[in-house]
């Protein structure tokens, strides 16, 4: 495929392998931002390619992952109604609620249905007046403007029935929460290059400048994380820490001005919670006040939700701040599993711990028996 | 989740007031909609995210980008 094949060239990977070993001479810890990100390092084994001083640690870029059980709840809990019909992307269903995930709500009657576009769940409330289509957006910055042109498109038909069960989340306050956390050991980050598509590279400058990190804002295929890696060393080796757009062939300086509008009349910023990590301030997204007669949170009754608690051998929010490994954990690959997720990490195929569980457990098994 | 993938624009029509595209993806077409990239022509390669363009891509960006890549390690070895 064109644009992509091309960036997973072995014979050029190894170049760039042999030049981040040349110019790095003590340990330096990198995090990648995104979960796709993560996907690729592990897939393509990237980490076997670096010399033993590069770190890479895996970030909180899994929206999937951190969204928090008590809003699964009430997804479940809105798709259960009678006259609903709930809308979803396919890697939400199979996230466990405290008792079931969507899937087994649609088993037991539930009118729930994968969407590929936010604009399918539109057409669905404009083919079925009589009942009432929720559509769970869940996403980073990547995935918001799709979510407004949604509402801005349902709003433009006069729908009435169409709403939105918001669940999306902002990227630069998460590094930032990972950055002032006391044991932080991040000291680069690869930043997220379909978010910065969108949003541009300005708060990524801010997060430069204040916490004195390098950010690579890169693509997501073998050759864009290798040479985003040899970026992040080169600054760190001369004690720099400035925003580098690696990723020129899709991410403009100012991202996509047309998108940053609609977000901006659609949605307004709100503190979120964010699964094993907790409550971060002003890190989400929710639909704004003229948008409010869209919003499920406010249109479905709340029924009461029962507070569960990670379990006690989770260590995803480390994980998620970049301090601890999966292969750190005792549950994993044992209790911990993507078929029986115990935590945020594992929930989704993007998650490090599922990454860590296709990829790397018959090496691990290997190494330890 | 943030999977986005690049596609060839075929043809750009309207539908229910949105301009959308059909892209091509190795064979596979999808209806995208191009609102977010106004300036989308036929011919041009979008990276498409949840039935969404998010950006054209950048040909003589991604060409550059790729010839300096080509050059590292060169210069150690002259
Ligand atoms: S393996 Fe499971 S229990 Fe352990 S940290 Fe990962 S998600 Fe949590």
């Amino acid at each position: 495929m064109k644009y992509v094949d091309e960036y997973r060239d072995l014979e050029l990977a190894g170049k760039l392998a042999k030049e981040i070993e040349r110019l790095c001479t003590q340990r330096w810890t990198i995090m990648e931002v995104c979960g796709g990100q993560t996907h690729t390092i592990l897939q393509f084994g990237i980490e076997d390619l670096l010399p033993a001083n590069v770190n890479l640690v895996h970030g909180p870029g899994c929206p999937v992952c951190v969204t928090p059980v008590s809003l699964i709840d009430r997804a479940i809990a809105i798709a259960s109604l009678p006259k609903v019909i709930f809308c979803s992307f396919g890697d939400m269903l199979r996230v466990p609620g405290s008792t079931v995930d969507l899937l087994e709500a649609k088993a037991r009657g539930a009118d729930v249905r994968i969407v590929y576009s936010p604009l399918d769940a539109v057409k669905l409330a404009k083919q079925n007046p009589q009942m009432d289509v929720v559509f769970f957006a869940v996403g980073f910055e990547t995935t918001a403007p799709a979510n407004a042109m949604s509402l801005h498109q349902a709003k433009k038909l006069n729908l009435t029935n169409y709403f939105v069960l918001s669940s999306q989340v902002l990227v630069p306050p998460v590094c930032a929460s990972v950055l002032s956390s006391a044991d932080n050991q991040v000291q680069a980050f690869i930043g997220p290059g379909h978010v910065c598509t969108i949003t541009g590279l300005n708060e990524y400058k801010n997060l430069a400048q204040t916490y004195k990190v390098p950010i690579v804002v890169a693509g997501f295929e073998p050759i864009d994380i290798l040479e985003s890696i040899l970026l992040c060393i080169t600054q760190l080796e001369s004690g720099r820490h400035e925003v580098i757009n690696q990723y020129k062939r899709v991410v403009e300086a100012q991202g996509n001005l047309t998108a940053q509008k609609l977000l901006q009349e659609v949605f307004e910023v709100c503190d979120r919670e964010w699964r094993g990590l907790g409550w971060i301030e002003n890190s989400g997204l929710k639909l704004g006040s003229n948008y409010k007669d869209f919003d499920a949170d406010l249109h479905f009754e709340k029924t009461s939700l029962v507070e569960i608690s990670e379990s006690a051998e989770c260590i995803s929010g480390q994980i998620l701040r970049g301090t601890k490994k999966p292969t750190d954990c005792s549950a994993f690959g044992t209790r911990c599993t993507p078929d029986k997720p115990l935590g945020a990490t594992m929930v989704s195929s993007e998650g490090t711990c599922a990454n860590y569980f296709k990829f790397k457990r018959f090496e691990l098994d290997s190494t330890t028996s | 989740m943030c999977l986005a993938i690049p596609g060839y624009v075929e043809e750009i029509f309207e539908q229910d007031g949105l301009q959308m595209a059909r892209v091509d993806f190795l064979g596979v077409k999808r209806v995208t909609c191009i609102e977010y990239t106004p300036d989308a022509k036929v011919g041009n390669y979008v990276l498409v995210h949840v039935g969404f363009a998010l950006n054209i891509i950048n040909e003589d960006e991604a060409k550059e980008t790729y010839k300096m890549l080509e050059l590292i390690g060169e210069l150690d070895s002259v």
